[in-house]
């Protein structure tokens, strides 16, 4: 094993990398200093002609060293090909510790990259540390949010996946005398057993950029119909905001599976959040708990969400948003 | 067509109830089908119904209590199903929990097609069992499926939903697909069904049956474990009420929102 963190660098369907890529270089830079400055890594997987605009990115966010590995048919994912590339490059590479971003692709290919080279995975972390023994400690909710597990791992890689939004991205610039490295892996024998027919893109309503917004509006059952929806958006629209969702609202139909909130949707942590007619379930406040203000209105006054929030407001949202608008 | 439909009883994490000690009460806590697992289900009765010469076999690692949810799933349209249960199994994380399944799958039910998880279980949540299992198995997989479109010729085209959007895929067989919450009306059981399942005969596979060492199942066969565990903790903060949407709208102010 040689030493070091290792990051695996997603691109997107629309060929950048991912935001997720920078939350681990800053959580790897950290977590660095506490292995005798073992150097920061990333492993990309491109189409060849890329490479080149990724660089900067790579450099100004703090990484030693990038590997990368070109191919023509790196410009669409596909389960068989990417691992079968990345399992050659992790095992050359041979890092102590690799970070995988848990999104829909990394969640797909880590467990087959952790499972080829006979290690463990500790899935959707919100803490990584490093041990006075020197050990890498992966910190994840299990039952649903109650229950916080550290886990260890025995073999190496240590793997573990985060998912967006856990982690903040540096704020200063880091960057370092990054150097890159090509490497070759044998995909001469690959027969490809899985083939993308089409791909339909999601319009997440107009500009509703959950990620990167500063402020959610977000809505559950308590916001009954598209009415209601319609006031959130009204006020997110007035607030420079977006529209998030419960997974109830989610599966009333009320807002697409991109916005919902929780265990099962996204992780976000916005400046402020306003919690409409969701009761606070754990399985959604694990999702945005993290955000820096909460704000709630709901017509009962025990719903949990007020335990967890800053300010709250006890009544009709159909009423309350309405005169929220008109001030 | 052979499925092979992986199910796990999870305990209910809507009902957790905790000791002075911040631990998890385990005593009365119930078991539960995991929530996934259904969808995985219908999906797996989706092509039962629309294809002729469908076999579903339900397969569960647990204890021997597991053995009432494969009957029940029996009753609503699974035709057979194994349970694999030993005491070496216990502990196993993912990884070894992956390994037992496959290793039960390829001395047991060898002759699959198709193999269907949920995408996640409730407790551990960790979407990454089902990929661990295809590996295993030297067999592609498919995550995130919304839906199964048709089977042809031995390829299955399945729709998944991504963070960016809708993508059609086909998959040649033998495969192994994930599958997300779904639309779909739960099945009910027929009077029938239920008199089947008490009927059918459900073998129950240790590590010895299904060639397994030692070394790689349960607490032994992890490369993870847990080093600690605890209570969440709860975001301290005192919620402050206010009356008037006027007061409503100072604090969206005070909290970074500009309410013009
Ligand atoms: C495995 C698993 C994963 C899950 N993942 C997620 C997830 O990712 N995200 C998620 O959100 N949930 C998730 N859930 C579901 C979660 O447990 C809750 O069921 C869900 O969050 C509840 O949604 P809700 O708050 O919209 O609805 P409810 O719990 O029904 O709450 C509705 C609220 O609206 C209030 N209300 C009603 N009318 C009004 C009104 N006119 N004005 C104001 N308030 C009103 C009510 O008082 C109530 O508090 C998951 C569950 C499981 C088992």
């Amino acid at each position: 094993m040689s030493k070091g963190i290792l990051v695996y660098s997603e691109i997107t369907s629309d060929d950048y990398l991912h935001t997720v890529v920078f939350e681990l270089a800053n959580k790897a830079v950290e977590l660095s200093k506490k292995m005798e400055d073992a150097p920061v890594m990333a492993l990309v997987l491109t189409k060849p002609d890329l490479i080149n605009e990724y660089k900067e990115a790579f450099q100004k966010s703090g990484f030693d060293k990038v590997f990368y590995v070109v191919d023509e048919r790196f410009g669409t994912y596909r389960t068989d090909l990417f691992a079968k590339a990345a399992v050659q490059a992790v095992k050359q590479i041979d890092p102590e510790i690799m970070l995988v971003g848990a999104t829909c692709q990394g969640r797909d290919l880590a467990p087959r990259i952790s499972t080829a080279l006979g290690t463990g995975l500790t899935a959707d972390c919100t803490g990584l540390d490093i041990l006075e023994n020197g050990k890498f400690a992966a910190t994840r909710p299990t039952f649903g949010g109650q229950l916080m597990a550290t886990i260890l791992c025995k073999k190496y890689p240590q793997m573990a996946s985060v998912r967006p939004k856990v982690f903040k991205p540096s704020e200063v610039d880091v960057t370092r005398d990054t150097v890159f490295i090509k490497m070759s892996v044998d995909l001469d024998d690959y027969v490809p057993q899985i083939e993308v027919l089409e791909f339909t893109k999601k319009l997440v309503c107009d500009l509703n950029d959950l990620d990167s917004a500063k402020i959610i509006v977000a809505g559950g059952k308590g916001m009954k119909n598209a009415e209601g929806f319609a006031l959130l958006k009204k006020l997110a629209d007035k607030l420079g905001g977006c529209v998030g969702a419960s997974r109830v609202a989610v599966e009333m139909g009320l807002a697409p599976q991109a916005v919902q909130i929780g265990q099962t949707g996204k992780t976000v942590s916005p400046k402020l959040y306003i919690a409409c007619g969701i009761s606070g379930a754990l399985q959604h406040t694990i999702g945005m708990n993290s955000a820096e203000k909460i704000i709630a209105i709901n017509t009962d006054k025990n719903a949990p969400i007020f335990d967890i929030c800053d300010y709250g407001i006890v009544g009709d949202a159909f009423e309350i948003i309405p005169k929220l608008l008109e001030l | 067509m052979k499925i092979v439909l992986c199910v796990k009883q999870v305990p209910d994490t809507s009902d957790i109830k905790w000791t002075e000690n911040n631990t998890i009460q385990r005593e009365g806590l119930e078991s539960i089908i995991n929530p996934y697992d259904v969808y995985a289900f219908e999906s797996a009765l989706r092509l039962k119904n629309k294809y002729k010469n469908v076999n579903i076999s339900a397969l569960t690692m647990g204890p021997k209590q597991a053995e009432g949810m494969l009957r029940k799933l029996i009753a609503i349209g699974v035709d057979d199903a194994v349970l694999l249960s030993d005491k070496k199994f216990a502990g196993a994380d993912t990884f070894a929990t992956a390994k037992t399944i496959a290793a039960a799958i390829k001395s047991k039910l060898s002759d699959f097609d198709l193999i269907v998880c949920g995408q996640f279980a409730i407790d551990g949540d960790t979407a990454q069992t089902g990929p661990s299992i295809a590996n295993f198995l030297d067999i592609p997989q498919v995550t995130y499926v919304k839906e199964v479109v048709g089977y042809e010729d031995g390829y299955l085209t399945v729709i998944r939903e991504l963070d960016s959007g809708f993508e059609k895929v086909r998959v040649k067989l033998p495969a192994l697909i994930c599958v997300l919450q779904g639309e779909f009306e739960p099945v009910r059981a027929r009077i029938n069904g239920i008199i089947h399942s008490q009927q059918v005969e459900i073998p129950v596979y240790g590590i010895d049956d299904i060639g397994l060492s030692v070394e790689d199942a349960g607490l032994k066969g992890s490369p993870t474990y847990v080093n600690k565990a605890y209570r969440a903790p709860q975001k301290e903060t005192e919620c402050v009420f206010v009356e008037s949407c006027e007061e409503l709208a100072e604090c969206i102010k005070k909290c970074g929102g500009i309410c013009e």
